[in-house]
């Protein structure tokens, strides 16, 4: 009875121990995410009971919308004009702080602090700073004698905008993951680098960043995912209301998620709609993580 | 570079990291039209405790804070119990799939749930949970990276010579869980604890879908709310931003240390 008992505890408990997770995960991370595919090949909206099917015809409308492709040039341009320094900002940071320093931890702290902060916090905030009339930043331009900007009005000074909230969020938080990695560079590399001559900035493109490349994939990968999917920024930088639906009164920054926000919840919850866009997204998702992940790859052959 | 430069650069990006939120608080003390002054003020004012009232007078504030509070316990309590236990069959126990399964764990990591959304709000309504906090709750209940942290965790830190000798004086799985693994994962447990406490708090999309009413609104929507005005009112904004910020960063400069170890050891290993 007893060895029994034992064979059935060690055999079963592992299983009983994952099995909320899994089952959790299934019923409302998989499932949502394999029926979003089934819901956009139907016209299917919240307000009738009837579902047809269409085929890919959400996705033929999507693709002809130009509406559509404006969000998606506004997605990567965000994408791009806060990825990129982000990374660049949060790889010398890290750099600066892997050495002997006095008050390492309330270095650390600062850096972490932007990422304690809510995106909603981050976007009232700096909307304040950006505003057209009494924004902190105008008032800055203004003095420098470099006139106002209307931040919000244009296509590139609100991606500019949208995406200076995102780096500042973001930047110490990927320099801690940086710094993590960087900490498991052997000293003795940097040592003899600088008998040799060599100065911090090429020690930092020769030595730390081909030695800590899966981490530098691994940041541009989660980066890039979290900046496809930008939805709080835009929203909030527009105030509530239409504008902050359809990202400014031009559209001028409405990203990808929005839009499928407008269409999902909006305008007559068009759910199949939504659906198409949620699975182009996921689509480019996983083709820009590709080739992010392609090309970061290179960086050893640099050395 | 200098050691002084070196310096010179950190404290210039700390006043960069520290300026907005110090502006936030300097707004927040002003009233809404001491913000048309040109220059913009750069010192608290006197209206603090006025705006603070405002902002419980416009949205119920006080009940969007209780909110959070019930959401962000509940999530953090489940995730790291769901997470401890996963991640310990993970790390020590022996079964068929495990390699599978763990890959499976790794793999959801990098799925953005945000995309199912149109199906989570539908599955939501079948449940009649809409505009519930059940709604916000529920599907928050575990997440991939909780799991696939502890087993990290637990492979290195849990010595499998004291689950063996529990083993042989006769202890079931789960009181070999509850006494000597737990105790062990205390300190991932902690930090695990906190970024979910974080991330949930500041989590704004799903709730803004999912709760309809003021009363049911978590901290975030009702901040959002409070931008909604046709005038802006800036002080108002920057106050309730204040408020829903100030607890996370009492939380922060007392436990921000073990964090940002947390943060990092989690890296090094991922």
């Amino acid at each position: 009875m007893r060895t029994w008992l034992y064979k059935a505890d060690t055999r079963l408990s592992p299983y009983l121990y994952i099995s909320p997770f899994f089952l959790l995960f299934a019923v409302f991370g998989l499932f949502p995410l394999g029926y979003t595919a089934w819901v956009s090949l139907h016209d299917w909206t919240l307000l009738s009971d009837e579902h047809p099917f269409t085929g890919l015809a959400n996705y033929r409308e999507l693709l002809a919308d130009p509406y559509f492709w404006n969000a998606l040039r506004n997605t990567i341009s965000i994408l791009l004009l806060s990825t990129v320094p982000q990374l660049i900002f949060a790889l010398i940071l890290a750099h600066l702080v892997n050495r002997r320093l006095r008050a390492k931890t309330l270095w650390r702290l600062g850096m972490l602090l932007p990422n304690v902060t809510s995106v909603v916090a981050v976007v009232v905030i700096f909307s304040q700073l950006f505003g057209r009339d009494f924004g902190l930043i105008n008032w800055l331009l203004d003095s420098f004698g470099l006139g106002r900007i209307d931040w919000q009005a244009g296509v590139a000074s609100s991606h500019v905008a949208i995406a200076a909230m995102i780096t500042w969020r973001w930047t110490g938080y990927n320099a801690l993951i940086f710094l993590a990695a960087m900490q498991a560079v052997p000293k003795e590399l940097y040592e003899s680098a600088t008998l040799d001559g060599a100065t911090p900035g090429q020690q930092l493109r020769k030595i730390t960043i081909p030695s800590i490349r899966p981490t530098v994939i691994f940041v541009v990968i989660v980066s890039t995912i979290y900046g496809l999917q930008v939805f709080a920024e835009p929203q909030l930088f527009a105030g509530s209301g239409p504008n902050g639906i359809i990202g400014g009164p031009d559209r001028q920054f409405q990203t990808l998620t929005l839009y499928m926000y407008e269409h999902g919840f909006n305008r007559g919850f068009e759910f199949g709609y939504a659906s198409a866009t949620a699975w182009v997204m996921f689509g480019l998702i996983v083709l820009i993580a590709g080739a992010n992940y392609l090309i970061t790859r290179r960086i050893r052959s640099s050395r | 570079m200098t050691r002084r430069l070196v310096y010179l650069t950190l404290t210039g990006v700390l006043l960069l990291t520290a300026f907005p939120l110090y502006f936030s608080f300097v707004v927040a003390s002003q009233d809404n039209s001491a913000l048309a002054q040109v220059p913009p003020p750069v010192l608290p004012g006197e209206n603090l405790f006025e705006n603070i009232r405002r902002v419980f007078e416009t949205v119920p504030f006080d009940q969007a804070l209780l909110n959070s509070v019930i959401v962000s316990s509940a999530n953090t309590a489940s995730v790291v119990l769901f997470s401890t236990l996963a991640g310990f069959a993970f790390a020590k126990l022996k079964f068929k799939g495990r390699t599978a399964l763990l890959l499976t764990v790794v793999g959801t990591m990098m799925v953005p749930t945000q995309l199912g959304i149109i199906p989570l709000f539908m599955l939501i309504n079948e449940l009649e949970w809409h505009d519930t906090l059940l709604a916000v709750i529920v599907p928050a209940l575990v997440n991939a990276f909780g799991v696939f942290f502890m087993t990290q965790y637990l492979f290195e830190a849990l010595p499998t010579e004291l689950l063996e000798a529990g083993r042989i004086d006769g202890a079931a799985t789960h009181r070999l869980f509850w006494h000597v693994v737990l105790p062990v994962a205390r300190p991932a447990a902690a930090v695990l604890g906190m970024l979910t406490f974080l991330n949930v708090w500041n989590d704004y999309l799903w709730p803004l879908v999912v709760l309809a009413s003021p009363e049911n609104q978590t901290v975030q929507v009702a901040l959002s709310q409070l931008r909604a005005g046709y005038v802006q009112d800036y002080s108002l904004a920057l106050t309730g931003t204040m408020l829903a910020t100030l607890p996370l960063l009492i939380v922060f400069g007392l436990l921000g240390k073990q964090l940002i170890g947390g943060i990092m050891q989690g890296a090094v290993k991922g």
